[in-house]
């Protein structure tokens, strides 16, 4: 009976709805319920204090845009935010229309004419920018696993390749994107010369940036992984004879592949963190430009909407990083490891 | 000198900073085709390494192996091992890790359905049809070994080496594993070389016995032939003079004339497992160890 309820709900997160079915239809409602009471009031309880805490320190603080914003003030800057949006589709959906209207009408009157179509100019809304961040952090990860995997792979089976390229790795490693960016600027401007180029160059240098921060995880964590591989598990593949790339795609890759998540997880949450400074240098449209516009703007209501976009940022990082946790649990085979 | 796998005069030195350090020296041995040997020997003695050299996995210094008239010079799967803890593929299936083995040896000669009828034949042999889509986590210690014997019969080997097939796992298994291989053994009458630190499984399941002496230059210090009918049963067994015989012999040898070497520092400890302790108690206890 529980298991059935379980299954209906198994679309939810099984944690949040398992203490409710369980009350609902166990044998141990006193245990359940305190179990509920863990899982959800526990960290409700410290939401609220925190959000007190807030709103209490918040109003002692003068600054020369006004108060520093509470939680009330921030909740309906982020309500502004989404109404914004939906006028501006709106305002979109409605200039389409007057075009297609005129179009339409100098058709009726002269079938030769030559019709212009023009794409809509509106200003970029909070969730187009949301969208343009997440669009860009994907563009540099990528890039940079597939680099960093088969540069790891590679260096875990040659050692003679990994003491050549360690002190490389290591010297880059820590170095911030803020430091990148100029050089990746200069660079992308004297190289990606098009008349009609199908990328700003804001995006591909803040793209860019996040690549050169996300490689050195994957990078690491690959090599570790593929040189750790049980030797005995080599050995098989010696007495099998197999060629080298059956070797690394039957033996290597499987074997390193919960090491490697390890590392794309890092990678994409440190890339994730250097975008947000990328866009804000880089002027990519992004969350990171819509705090720096927000805060060269000046409003009485500036404050409230960088927190807005603060909360946005650790909402999406949490997220992707929840999206490489399921993936990795779906991937990995190895079942028995915590994976968190 | 016509046998079927010749060891002329191994020697091995692994380099140290010390300077090389000889593990083997001149070790010869001749086995005949169908042959069952044991290897005994205290730890670090280098059964071992005579094993990796067999397989290819080592290289001699001076001499070398030649079996079937050709010399080994790598490793191979006409010389199938058999690793002390499975070495399974964790994330294959039973199925897939005997069909990994069977796809590379033979990609040429079998079709896809012959293929198919081999590995479920060879897994059937070690008694493993009922858990073919079992991945190794969810297999017992020794049900993983018995899929890393099917591997290995998997090959149609010329010799099969087993590095202490048993020897992870608990007496009551490990029996019933013997069995089982002795079963095996009957049907297809394999050249086996199978080291081991167990007086009795050595003696129940060789045909000779290979004692090695401790190392370093350890070499072969007496060749044990045990001509006990076969099939062998392990409770009959224990009844009969000569068994006891054999069990003796390997045990004096390891425990009068070769000492482990570790046993002064390590007080009464023995190394070497010298009973089944599943069967103690219907066994006469000839030595007691007290080195």
């Amino acid at each position: 009976m529980t298991t059935q309820i379980l299954k209906g709900f198994s679309g939810l997160p099984n944690k949040l709805t398992e203490p409710f079915v369980k009350i609902l239809t166990g044998p141990n409602k006193a245990e359940h319920i305190s179990q509920m009471l863990k899982t959800i009031f526990i960290p409700l309880i410290a939401l609220s204090i925190f959000l007190l805490l807030w709103s209490a320190g918040a109003s002692q603080i003068k600054t020369s845009l006004g108060d520093v914003p509470g939680p009330t003030q921030v909740w309906a800057q982020s309500v502004q935010l989404i109404n914004e949006h939906k006028e501006e589709r709106e305002k979109e959906v409605a200039f389409y229309e007057r075009q297609d209207k005129r179009n339409a009408a100098k058709l009726e009157k002269n079938p030769e004419a030559k019709i212009k179509t023009r794409p809509y100019t509106g200003k970029a809304t909070y969730l187009d920018q949301i969208w343009t961040s997440i669009f860009t952090v994907a563009t540099g990860f990528i890039i940079a696993s597939l680099i960093a995997i088969p540069v790891g792979i590679i260096c875990g089976l040659s050692p003679l390749l990994y003491t050549a390229l360690n002190p490389l790795i290591q010297i880059f490693k820590p170095v911030s994107p803020l430091a990148w960016l100029p050089i990746v600027t200069m660079i992308v401007s004297a190289v990606y010369i098009s008349d009609d180029p199908m990328f700003d160059k804001s995006y591909l240098n803040s793209a860019i940036t996040v690549t050169l921060c996300c490689l050195w995880p994957t990078i690491i964590n690959t090599t570790v992984g593929v040189n750790s591989i049980d030797k005995d598990l080599i050995n098989v593949s010696k007495v099998l004879r197999l060629s080298w790339f059956t070797k690394v795609f039957k033996i290597v890759i499987p074997s390193s592949i919960p090491m490697m998540f390890a590392g794309l997880r890092v990678s994409l949450g440190i890339g994730w963190m250097v975008l947000i400074a990328a866009e804000m240098l880089a002027q990519n449209p992004g969350l990171g430009k819509f705090v720096w516009d927000e805060f060269q703007n000046g409003s009485s209501n500036s404050l409230a909407r960088i927190m807005v976009a603060v909360f946005t940022i650790g909402l999406i990082g949490f997220l992707l990083d929840r999206l490489m946790l399921m993936l990795q649990k779906a991937i990995s085979w190895d079942k028995s490891a915590v994976i968190r | 000198m016509n046998s079927y796998l010749e060891l002329s005069h191994v020697t091995i030195d692994f380099p140290t900073p010390n300077g090389p350090f000889r593990a083997l020296d001149k070790v010869k041995l001749s086995i005949d085709k169908g042959e069952f040997i044991s290897l005994i020997g205290h730890s670090g003695c280098g059964k071992s390494t005579v094993l990796n050299i067999i397989a290819g996995l080592h290289q001699a210094t001076e001499g070398g192996v030649i079996l079937n008239g050709k010399e080994v010079s790598e490793p191979g799967p006409d010389r199938a091992v058999v690793f002390q803890n499975h070495s399974l593929l964790p994330w294959l299936t039973a199925y897939q890790n005997v069909e990994l083995a069977v796809k590379t040896v033979f990609k040429k000669n079998k079709s896809k359905q012959e293929m198919r009828e081999w590995i479920e034949h060879n897994l059937e042999l070690v008694h493993m049809s009922h858990a073919m889509d079992k991945r190794p986590d969810e297999l017992s210690g020794g049900m993983k070994q018995r899929v890393g014997i099917a591997r290995a019969l998997s090959m149609e080997p010329k010799v099969m080496l087993m590095d202490e097939p048993f020897g992870a796992l608990d007496a009551l298994t490990r029996a019933h594993m013997q069995d089982s291989l002795m079963e095996i053994q009957s049907e297809l009458n394999n050249t086996v070389i199978m080291i081991t630190h167990d007086v009795d499984e050595a003696v129940l399941l060789s045909d000779r016995i290979v004692m090695m002496t401790n190392g370093p230059s350890a070499t072969i210090g007496e060749i044990l032939k045990v001509e006990l009918e076969r099939p062998r049963d392990r409770l009959l067994l224990a009844e009969v003079p000569e068994y006891n015989h054999y069990r003796a012999e390997v045990v004096r040898f390891l425990h009068e004339r070769y000492k482990n070497p570790e046993s002064e520092t390590e007080g009464d400890k023995p190394s070497i497992d010298i009973g089944n302790p599943s069967r103690k108690e219907d066994t006469p206890i000839l030595y007691a160890v007290n080195d």
